[in-house]
This record gives structure tokens, sequence and C-alpha cells, in this order.
């Protein structure tokens, strides 16, 4: 008997059992019964009253802002992960470890504090507050700053799918085509881009849930004002302290309906990725 | 919509200019149009919703263009900070004095806020009352009954919620007044009550939830306007307000934030706007949503919503709210004195 399945044979059945009811009854308690209570505290009046929810102009606005806040902050992180990956992935230079850590360093902190260094820095009583105040500039409380402290939040997205992944394919790809005679644009768009583009794809994704979802950081700087400064996620609060529960959780379900459609293309995604990773191993 | 937001264009125009007008497919802009920031509570949601739209009807009368009220909702300490961090209030609508007097120490609003309006700058006041179970299976009928072994109660959070302040304030007082009450007993009464306390939220909508859709506790400490506002929404077979023996004159105060409303040339539409909350319509509105009014012929109409009780005011028992805060709420005072004792 080979020791390797006499170890696995010890197991008794009932321990494999109790661990895969265990695992499933965890998954349905944290995981599934909060996303199922989700929709049928939305529809609980029914499918008319679901539906007039969105009709109430705060409740367009918040929508429409929450989307103009990830237009913003997605592209800016995309290029700014971009930059980042291809200067980590294909140079060397002095303080490089430094910067992958710092890269990391909103995943690490709690959202509220990426709010409060913006108000500390921007608000009235803020490092920049007298000279902004000066020029009759305002950026805590307006779109800017709910902007601003989403692109922060949400700055490793990109940049963290991408550097190991260049990193694992080096630059022979890049210095073959610089031989070849390509500058340096053409090199990026012929040969580095369509090498990390599912990757590329996959960190925008995630960079777009995070930035339309994301609470903590933007309920410091938004100053809650309906219908101006109330992302989706701030006004599902709001909402919800009003005893409106039904408009609540219709806004929750399409915010969680956002986040399923990112999961299902990220899957997608995930598969075509993995080919191509696995094809680009054997070369 | 975002078409609405026409100012404050400085930092805007420069960020997002052409994506705002892209992303929301505006059309032609009029002129623009006239705004007015109110940074509130909690609770005053459909009270403002109701004064805002009376308010605009008789502004259009006289004015040219739109004016659009803007409303901020959240915990009142936490709103009149924002305010102090740059959130551009005009006006401010809060739970206690002591939040604006925050905002006055920041230099935003004159000191002496509280003598410019009628009624301490009260257009509306409220009182503390009890929430029980239908029926009141516990027999609750005054404070020394919530301060029972026994009883669950819950209030939110005196550190951060500005309702509960009212609460605390109101117990200390009742025990103060009874037969040999003095400091020591208050003390004693109120760090019993509280070890009844079964969750501390922090705000007053929060401990709403928990006690009407939760179904946690025997009785809820709240706002007299609160505790009708959850009979309306939880159903008034579920639940059963109390009057206590006594309580406490509740004052949500209002105020104009000067520093605001002289940068943004808000300035006399905010002093018609918060003169407004004096008017008769308005304070019909508020009866209505349960807040007492200020106005004696109005409280005379809705005499009968409003039961008469004994009403102690922070003023007479605390020597006013700076005081009450130091002694009771600041960093180390009695409620942390004796939220330290409850764990022993």
């Amino acid at each position: 008997m080979s020791g390797r399945s006499s170890v696995a044979r010890r197991d008794p059945p009932w321990f494999a059992g109790a661990l895969i009811v265990l695992a499933v009854f965890y998954f349905v308690l944290v995981l599934f019964l909060p996303l199922v209570t989700v929709f049928l505290e939305a529809l609980r009046k029914g499918f008319t009253e679901y539906r007039v929810s969105f009709d109430d102009p705060d409740a367009i606005a918040a929508i429409q802002l929450t989307l103009l806040v990830a237009v913003i902050a997605v592209p800016l992180n995309t290029v700014f992960g971009l930059a980042a990956a291809w200067a980590v992935a294909k140079f060397e230079f002095w303080g490089k470890s430094a910067l992958v850590t710092l890269i990391d360093l909103p995943f690490s902190i709690s959202p509220v504090i990426s709010g409060l260094v913006f108000v500390l820095l921007y608000g009235a009583n803020g490092w920049f507050g007298p000279f902004l105040d000066e020029h009759n500039i305002q950026v805590i409380f307006t779109v800017t700053g709910l902007v601003l402290a989403t692109t922060l939040v949400t700055l490793p997205f990109v940049a963290r799918e991408l550097i190991p992944l260049m990193q694992a394919q080096g630059t022979d790809e890049e210095a073959a085509a610089a031989t070849l005679g390509a500058g340096p644009w053409r090199t990026f768009f012929l040969v580095t881009l369509p090498n990390i583009r599912w990757a590329l794809m996959y960190g925008v994704l995630l960079c777009t849930a995070r930035a339309m979802g994301e609470f903590g950081a933007v309920a410091v700087v938004s100053g809650l004002i309906r219908g101006e400064t109330a992302t989706m996620p701030l006004y599902i609060e709001i909402l919800y302290n009003e005893y409106n529960s039904v408009a609540a959780f219709a806004m929750a379900s399409l915010l969680a309906l956002f986040a399923l459609i990112t999961l299902a293309v990220k899957t997608a995604l995930e598969a075509q990725f993995a080919d191509e990773l696995a094809a680009q191993r054997i070369r | 919509m975002l078409c609405r937001q026409t100012g404050p264009w400085t930092s805007r125009r420069a960020v997002l200019g052409a994506a705002a007008a892209g992303l929301a497919g505006c059309g032609e802009r009029g002129p623009p149009a006239t705004r007015l920031l109110n940074v509130s509570y909690d609770p005053t949601r459909e009270l403002y919703e109701e004064i805002n739209a009376l308010f605009v009807e008789q502004w259009k009368q006289t004015h040219e263009g739109d004016l659009i009220l803007e409303m901020s909702h959240g915990g009142s300490g936490r709103q009149a900070r924002a305010v102090i961090d740059g959130l551009h209030a005009d006006v401010v609508t809060l739970a206690t004095p002591f939040d604006i007097d925050a905002i006055a120490q920041a230099g935003l609003t004159a000191p002496d806020w509280r003598s410019r309006l009628p009624n301490n700058s009260a257009p509306y006041t409220s009182t503390i009352v009890f929430v029980t179970r239908a029926g009141n299976p516990k027999a609750i009928r005054d404070w020394n009954d919530i301060a029972r072994d026994g009883v669950s109660v819950i209030t939110p959070n005196p550190k951060t919620s500005g309702g509960a302040r009212w609460n605390y304030l109101a117990a200390w007082a009742f025990a103060l007044r009874q037969p040999g009450g003095d400091e020591a007993r208050a003390r004693d009464f109120v760090r019993s009550l509280y070890r009844n306390v079964q969750v501390l939220d922090t705000g007053a909508r929060g401990s709403m939830t928990t006690f009407a859709q939760r179904g946690i506790g025997d009785v809820l400490i709240a706002w007299e306007n609160e505790a009708h506002l959850g009979l309306d929404e939880f159903g008034a077979v579920n639940l059963e307000i109390i009057y206590p023996s006594m309580s406490i004159v509740a004052e949500p105060a209002v105020a104009k934030v000067d520093a605001n409303t002289a940068r943004r040339g808000t300035d006399d539409l905010a002093d018609a706007y918060l003169r407004f909350l004096y008017d008769p319509s308005a304070q019909d509105v508020a009866a209505r949503r349960h807040f007492r009014p200020s106005d004696a012929q109005i409280l005379a109409q809705h005499r009968s919503e409003f039961p008469d009780l004994a009403m102690i005011t922070v003023d007479g028992v605390f020597g006013g709210w700076a005081e009450a805060h130091r002694i009771h709420f600041a960093d180390g005072g009695v409620f942390d004195q004796i939220s330290a004792e409850r764990g022993q």
C-alpha cells in the first residue's frame, strides 16, 4: 500500500461529508443568502414599486454620478497602471521595490483613511485649504473630491494585474521589435499591448467594479448632498436610513447586478486569459 | 440630475466639463439657478421636503429663474464636522445647539447665532418619549421603569448621536428631580439605565430600525417625532408610545452659516429661508410631521397630538449645552466613566 493513498483512505467518509456540508453551509450563509436577500427585499412590494423607485430624480442622479466617477477614475488608473507596470517590468531603477509596495498601499489602508487624507489636504482646515479658499476652488464635498477618493482607492487594480504578467514575459519581444526598427509607440501597440490585453481588461473590470461600489472613502468626502454628491452606495444608505427599504434595496440590486455582470465577464476572460498564459509559457 | 448641477462652477468645469455634459447629455443651459444648501440631521427628510416645496413656491412669486434647495442628511455631529471641513452649507438645521456651537467656534457663524431668531433659533422643538411593544408588556410608565433589572433598552450612543444626548440628559434630569435626588443618585440611575442598553446604535434612525425592524429590546428611547414616524412606518398595531411623567425640551436648532452665505451671495436668501421656518404654513408642516411648533396658534390647533408633560430645559438644569457636553459627553466625561464601569 503506498503511503499517499493510505493517508487519503484514513479519512472516514463522514469527515469528508461534514467538510462539504460545512463549506456549502458557509457559502450559503455568507455569500448566497445576502445576495438573494438584496433582490427579495427589492421586490418585496412588487415589481411596480421596484421600477418606480428608479424614477426619482435623485436616484437617477446617483446612478449618473456613480458612472461619471467611474468613467473618470478608471481611465486614469488604467493609464497609471500601464505606465507603472511597464516601468516595473521592463526597467531596472532605484526605488523599484518601494514603488511596488506603494502601489499596494490603497489595498492595505482603510478606505475611511483614504477619504480623510483628502479632507486633511483639501478641506477648509487642510494643508491647501487656505490656498483653495482664496481662489474660490472647492475640492472636498464636490464631484472632484469623489473622483479623487475613488481614484486613490482603485489605484492598484490595473497595475497589480499587469506587473506579474509583464515581469514573466520579460523584454525579449520588445528587444526583438527594436532591432527590427520599431519605435517605442509601435512596439507598445503591436507587441506589448497584445500580450497583456486580457490581463489589462481583467484589471479594468475589477477597477470599475470597485470604483462603482466604493463606500468608505467617498462617504467621507461626499457631504451627502442628495442629487449632487450622493453616489449609488451612499444613496443606498440614505434611503435605508429613511425607512425606504424597497428603494434602498432596488438601488442595491442594481449595484449587485453591475457586480454580477462584471463577474460574468471576468470569468469568461479568465478562461481566455488562462489559455493565453499557458500558450505564452510554451512559447 | 447632472443637468441640474450648475454650481460651484470653478472646480467642476476644470475637471469634468466635457465629461459631465457628454454623459448627462445636457442640452442648453438656462440662466444658472439660485441654490441654497441646507445641511440637516437624520429625521428631517420628510419635514424639509414639504417645507422646501412651500418655500420655493413663495419665492417664485417674487423672483425670476429657478431656486434649487439642496438637502444633506446625516448624523448631526458628523454633519457639523463636514461643515467645519468645508461643506458649503448656507444654513444648518441640526439636532442640538451644541453642534451649531461647534460651527460657530470654527468661525463660520456668529457666536450669538441663537439670539438671531425667535425661540432660541429653534423653529420647532420635540421631546423625548418611550416606544414599547404593543400592549406595553413590561408595564413601562416612567423613567424608573426602564432602569429596572430585566428591561432591555434601545437608545443610540450619546458620543455620536444628537438625539441620544437628549435621551441621556432627560434621564439624568428625571433622577435629579426625584425626592432626595442629587448628582450621585442621578449618576447611579443613569448607570443602571445604560446597563440595560442592549444595542447602542450610532444614530436615532439606527436605533429605531434595531427596535422596530429587528425586534430587539423592550423599550426604545426616542424623539417624539421619530416615535410617531416609527409608528407610521412599522405599524401602530405593533408599537406604542409612552409619555413619561417628565421629559426634556429637545431643541433642534437652525442657523445661517455666515462665512458661506457671504461667499456664495446667498445671505438674504438664507435669512428668508430661516424666517420662513417660523411662517404659519411651515409651522403647520412641522406639526403634521410631529415636531412641536413654536407658533402658539399652530400648536393650539394640534394640541391633542402633543400631550402636555413637565419638560425641563438643558439651560435650566445643566447650565447650557457647552457645560452639559463638558461634564457628560466629552472624552473622559461621565458617560465615558459609566461605560467603563459597565463592564465591571
